[in-house]
């Protein structure tokens, strides 16, 4: 040999030799993870239109302090400083939202598609230098398990809302059990947000990954088991239930705006 | 029968680029047949390495169309054989010729950890007692070859280089094998955060994509080695629930 041995120089920022559309899938995460964060952000500052009838939108919900009949403690507190704009939908969706985003799966796919950190494998990069999670602010990705334990009450209360779902009150004043549009779009909202949830990585490792001798317990193995189950389609379940959600308040807003109606199945 | 031209890395870091041939393909074929007519027909000299070629030693890996992958296991009728095929080393690694590289930091690497340290003996004639449940998780990283295209497609070594402070995937896949065995008694939660630097991983899954096993070593290994050192480092309940208890859950 003529020298010593050496890597080849990295690759410059979108250079590789990957035939594919390598472009494609940071693109469409752009678009759809972009989009949700730019609907969301503006629909929980209206502070309207986010219930109608039985139905209330999951962006709003609980809904601690406001106007409509779900409010659990009444309106807007007094003590609420009147510079600040009012959203029952502030109050809480910053915890499922930290939820989502310190989630491993969203890191991983919006540090390619956003931070170009890589932009995609075996593609090159914009920056050589790198820190990884290692320090701030990334380290505070570390506190997702906190996240999740907000996020665990919001799969009850929203099971509520799709129960309540299934109550409507007449004119008159007389409650029904039925079932609407809006019934199944808040119960299939519940459920992809349950399996997105249920399959999160800092709960699997919670309920029994931390455990080396796993079958010493086995209601800790069931749950484990079940947890790994939901965890192999996490991908799938972090952006079905992105849409899920999304949607539902889509329906709740435009049936609350009289654009669409709900249908009673039943 | 069909021709189609490959583009094979000739050379050195320095003085290489890649050399066109055109040889002849039939169905059945991989890159690596087609690498071996090349170099028995037209460049005798090609430094390629390769051994079994049942993608079980992990010897010829390289990076196929930019992607890394082992050439006996890339199918030529999974490539669009009208344009030029390129095939280079992995460039995660110092190269030595052509199409071979210098992998031996991942050996160095894989000394500085901790080994498998068991328990003392279940049974007067020396053996243990383990429930396959229990054994089950680690025994996904035992499939693991050793082609290090996982070590290759990393972002932290390859664009960043960053050799001293990152063991890498393959590396974090076995200290998660050694970690979650049943059997072994060495606490390396320490060590992940700091010498095998675990928080430079930032999940990005390309060696889980990359793995010609299956592996899936984000989400079975880095991952719920990452939650153990949260454990250890960044939760203060788990923190308190050790002090009341007085010792490591199990």
């Amino acid at each position: 040999m003529s020298h010593a041995p050496l890597p080849l120089a990295p690759r410059k920022f979108g250079e590789t030799m990957r035939t594919d559309a390598w472009w494609l899938q940071p693109a469409i995460t752009v678009l759809v993870f972009g989009s949700f964060i730019a609907y969301s952000t503006w629909a929980a500052l209206q502070g309207t239109h986010y219930h109608f009838g039985n139905y209330l939108s999951p962006f709003y919900s609980p809904e601690l302090f406001g106007d409509s009949p779900h409010a659990w403690f009444g309106p807007k507190p007094a003590w609420w400083p009147g510079l600040v704009p009012f959203s029952p939908a502030i109050l809480i969706l910053w915890m499922p939202g930290g939820f989502r985003f310190t989630c491993y799966y969203y890191r991983g796919a919006y540090y390619k598609a956003f931070w170009a950190d890589p932009p995609n494998c075996a593609v090159g990069e914009p920056r050589t230098s790198y820190r990884g999670e290692n320090s701030f602010p990334l380290i505070v990705q570390n506190i997702h398990r906190y996240f999740l334990y907000l996020a665990i009450p919001f799969l009850f209360v929203l099971l509520h809302d799709a129960w309540k779902g299934l109550w409507f009150t007449d004119a008159s004043g007389h409650v029904s059990f039925g079932i609407g549009v809006g019934t199944l779009v808040l119960a299939l909202n519940v459920t992809l947000l349950s399996g997105y949830t249920l399959g999160c990585h800092a709960f699997r490792h919670l309920v029994g990954g931390m455990m080396d001798r796993i079958s010493e317990r086995p209601a800790r193995k069931f749950a484990y088991d079940c947890a790994s189950c939901l965890n192999r389609g996490h991908m799938q379940w972090a952006w079905f239930s992105l849409f899920g959600v999304a949607f539902a308040d889509i329906y709740v807003r435009l049936c609350s705006m009289g654009i669409w109606t709900d249908w009673r199945l039943l | 029968m069909a021709s189609a031209t490959f583009q094979l890395w000739r050379g050195g870091h320095k003085d290489g680029h890649l050399q066109s041939y055109e040889t002849e393909v039939s169905e059945g074929m991989v890159v690596l047949d087609a690498v071996h007519d090349i170099q028995a027909t037209q460049a005798n000299d090609l430094a390629v390495r390769w051994n079994c070629k049942a993608g079980k030693c992990g010897s010829c890996s390289a990076e196929i169309n930019g992607k890394p992958r082992l050439m006996c296991m890339t199918r030529l009728n999974t490539l669009d054989l009208t344009k030029p095929v390129t095939v280079e080393p992995m460039r995660s690694f110092p190269l030595v010729r052509d199409l071979v590289t210098d992998v031996s930091w991942n050996f160095r690497v894989k000394k500085e950890i901790k080994q498998f340290t068991p328990r003392a003996p279940d049974a007067p004639d020396g053996t243990w007692r383990m429930q396959q449940t229990d054994v089950d998780r680690v025994q996904e990283f035992r499939k693991c070859i050793e082609c290090f295209l996982c070590q290759d497609v990393c972002h932290v070594i390859r664009d960043h280089q960053e050799k001293d402070a990152f063991v890498g995937p393959r590396y974090l896949a076995y200290v998660a094998a050694l970690e979650m065995h049943p059997l072994d008694t060495v606490d390396r939660t320490a060590d992940l955060k700091t010498a095998h630097g675990i928080g430079l991983c930032n999940i990005t899954k390309c060696c889980t994509h990359t793995c010609p096993e299956e592996i899936r070593i984000t989400d079975n290994a880095i991952i719920p080695l990452k939650e153990r050192v949260v454990d250890r480092f960044y939760d203060p309940l788990q923190a308190l629930v050790r002090l009341v208890r007085g010792k490591k859950s199990s």
